[in-house]
């Protein structure tokens, strides 16, 4: 058995953007991917963070075969499955799940909780009976923790914290291999949040599922990952295991996201130096050429404007891709907070 | 020194078809020159509808108000509209979360910031009022702000729009600014830029602050002082390293111990809070965290906890109906790592409560 579950290599999508009425025709393209390359090993969290139009969401939806590469390919536990189609791409899906962001539009608000998450047994003909299959959704509802005799309930009727739970009983119900949840939390009060997170972790652990895990929030990343991807405008600009990415960041992005992030702690706050980024991410109809953060860059220099770094193994562990890595000084100066941390 | 906003027993109450929403029921705080308070709670705590309210933005049919805000003298809740107005987005401004739908899309930039100038100087000339909303511009790190001004709001990035928000807020040179939720749409990179730059102004400008957020971090940063509200109430008010440091309402602790944080080891457990933030509508009865509370006694479902100071710190006031020794000893077992149930069990005894 291969050791990765899922790898994808050069994935690059782009979405073209039309003009005109009647002729349409193409005048540029969104570049929501550019060449990216990734393995999610079986059993653990890999965990993708970039700010908003990154395309981490855009690289999940590629994974999961609901949008067609421009290019790439993705291997599925050795299998190309970069073109599957018919029986075999719905097989497939039965090995893969997804749980979205919003537990409010991606619930069918006509159906009761107990056909939406009998759903996937009628799509792929299984527990056939009627009370075979009820007992089967009312086991699922147990174990993410809703009340079984909710059943003939409506989404309406549950807060946002108890749908995201109807979501993740969805995607559990079929016993995937693989999970993408693409910002599960991000709608939820912080006291929610910690009751979905905990909720993740615990399948996880019982059920022995490879979970990929989506979110623009650095430190519910790191709670939740063995190894994390920051991706920034299209690319992965750095991939490490989470101790190593948190303690010893290598790409400046990875930094500045690091030292932005607010930490509920009056001391570590009082004595950080926040060191802030200029500007705005480029629009993706037209990345800055060579490496895409020059424009932002703090320690750009002309070599940045002209060569594309290539994602490579750097001091301290981590794959980025940067010309001027960060060093552990400017880490311990930028981020004190971490470095002290760095276990 | 007097403070320059003080709230007292603001009571905010809309009737609508399923009922009564006690939205804000009974908050008093207070915030002087140059400080920040943070108002830290869940969806629905009451803490956006106290700022509004302050504003007086709140006003209308179905709205019952009552509570003083006393700015510089003048009760901001009893003033009459006419009045208010010369105070709104003059003496006291306001920033709101969403900042395209708080700019008007068909006006450009410029128009609106220059509308809001004029209001408030009714004899400056065009040409002055559109130098000034350059001027603002400039200040918040719009690039080549003198164009920028007939760019309408469209045309700007989520960063960018908060940034001419906060240059209209900041326009008349309030002396109060109210912030709810500034940063929460935005990138945590585009988020650092934006505290920085209200920290940057507020230094510059001797304003006050009142942040209102969902986000500990923010307040840590930020804050000075943090009321932490839930159902309406303010449950726990102090300085911020004391809300931090020496937490004393379960509920404070629960959000604590809810949030995963970079500065704590990776395997660290989260303890969430169990069930969900209350109905504002039909409230429980007694203290209102008491169906979520962990450590919560028979009488706690019948008696109402009022804010009331610690006997070491008068800053620092709780509305809870532990005993103080016992909450010390709770939080001194929490923070040694103990389960919330294993905290009870130490300190208030094995028996299981009702």
């Amino acid at each position: 058995m291969a050791e990765n579950l899922l790898e994808v290599r050069d994935l690059v999508k782009h979405f073209p953007i039309s003009q005109g009425g009647l002729l349409r025709r193409q005048v540029g393209a969104v570049h929501a991917i550019d060449g990216v390359s990734l393995e999610v090993r079986r059993g653990e969290t890999l965990g993708i963070v970039g700010e908003t139009g990154c395309g981490k969401s855009t690289t999940a939806r590629v994974m999961m075969r609901l949008l067609d590469p421009t290019s790439g390919t993705i291997t599925f536990e050795g299998e190309d499955v970069t073109t599957v189609k018919g029986a075999r791409l719905k097989a497939l899906r039965r090995e893969m799940q997804m749980i979205f962001q919003d537990p409010y539009s991606s619930l069918n608000p006509r159906k009761s909780v107990g056909s939406i998450i009998a759903e996937p047994f009628a799509i792929h003909g299984l527990l056939g009976g009627k009370g075979e299959r009820k007992a089967g959704v009312q086991e699922l509802m147990d174990r993410v923790g809703l009340n079984p005799e909710h059943y003939n309930r409506y989404p309406h009727e549950f807060s946002g914290g108890q749908r995201q739970r109807i979501g993740v009983a969805r995607a559990i119900a079929l016993e995937p291999k693989l999970i993408v949840a693409d910002e599960p939390v991000s709608a939820l009060d912080v006291s929610i949040q910690a009751q979905v997170l905990n909720l993740l972790r615990g399948l996880q652990r019982d059920l022995g599922l490879t979970l990929v895990f989506i979110a623009h929030d650095l430190s519910v990343v790191r709670h939740m990952c063995e190894r994390v991807a920051v991706m920034y405008l299209g690319s992965i600009v750095e991939m490490a295991d989470s101790d190593t990415l948190y303690s010893k960041p290598r790409h400046p992005y990875t930094g500045a996201l690091l030292s932005a992030v607010p930490v509920a702690d009056a001391h570590a706050a009082a004595g950080k130096r926040r060191q802030v980024l200029q500007g705005d991410v480029p629009s993706p109809t037209n990345p800055p050429p060579a490496c895409r953060f020059h424009t932002r860059c703090p320690k750009i220099q002309p070599v940045c404007r002209e060569e594309a770094p290539a994602l490579t193994p750097k001091d301290g562990g981590s794959l980025a891709a940067c010309h001027f890595p960060l060093t552990d000084d400017e880490v311990a100066t930028q981020v004190p907070g971490l470095a002290s941390n760095g276990r | 020194m007097t403070p320059l906003l003080e709230v007292d027993d603001l009571r905010v109450e809309f009737a609508t078809e399923d009922g009564v929403v006690h939205a804000v029921d009974g908050v008093s705080l207070a915030v002087e020159e140059g400080r920040t308070l943070g108002i830290v709670g869940e969806s629905g705590s009451g803490k956006s509808v106290t700022g509004l309210s302050v504003m007086g933005l709140t006003r209308g049919r179905n709205a019952t108000i009552s509570g003083q805000a006393r700015f510089d003298g003048m009760d901001l809740v009893g003033m009459a509209d006419h009045e208010l107005r010369s105070v709104r987005g003059n003496d006291v401004a306001m920033v709101f979360q969403d900042p395209l739908s708080s700019l008007h899309p068909y006006y450009t930039v410029g128009g609106q910031l220059v509308e809001a100038y004029r209001t408030h100087h009714p004899g400056a000339g065009r040409g002055e009022s559109r130098d000034r909303a350059a001027e603002m511009l400039g200040l918040v790190g719009i690039p080549d702000a003198q164009d920028r001004l007939d760019s309408h709001p469209h045309e700007f990035s989520g960063g960018m729009r908060q940034r001419a928000m906060i240059a209209m807020a900041l326009i008349n040179e309030p002396r109060l600014l109210i912030a709810d939720e500034p940063t929460t749409a935005l990138d945590v990179t585009v988020q650092a830029q934006i505290l920085e730059l209200i920290q940057r102004l507020q230094s510059e400008l001797g304003m006050a602050v009142i942040m209102i957020t969902h986000d500990l971090g923010v307040v840590a940063e930020l804050a000075d002082d943090v009321a932490v509200m839930y159902a309406g109430r303010i449950v726990e008010h102090g300085p911020k390293t004391t809300i931090f440091d020496a937490p004393e309402h379960p509920y404070t602790w629960g959000l604590l111990g809810s949030i995963p944080r970079l500065t704590a080891p990776r395997d660290e457990e989260l303890v969430p809070i169990p069930g969900r933030p209350p109905s504002l509508i039909n409230r429980p009865s007694g203290c209102s965290f008491h169906p979520r509370c962990p450590y919560v006694r028979p009488a706690h479902t019948e008696v109402e906890p009022s804010l009331e100071p610690i006997s070491a710190d008068p800053a620092h006031r709780v509305a809870c109906l532990l005993a103080e020794p016992a909450r010390r000893k709770l939080w001194g077992q929490l923070r040694q790592g103990a389960s919330p149930q294993d905290a009870r069990e130490a300190v208030l005894g094995a028996e299981v409560p009702s």
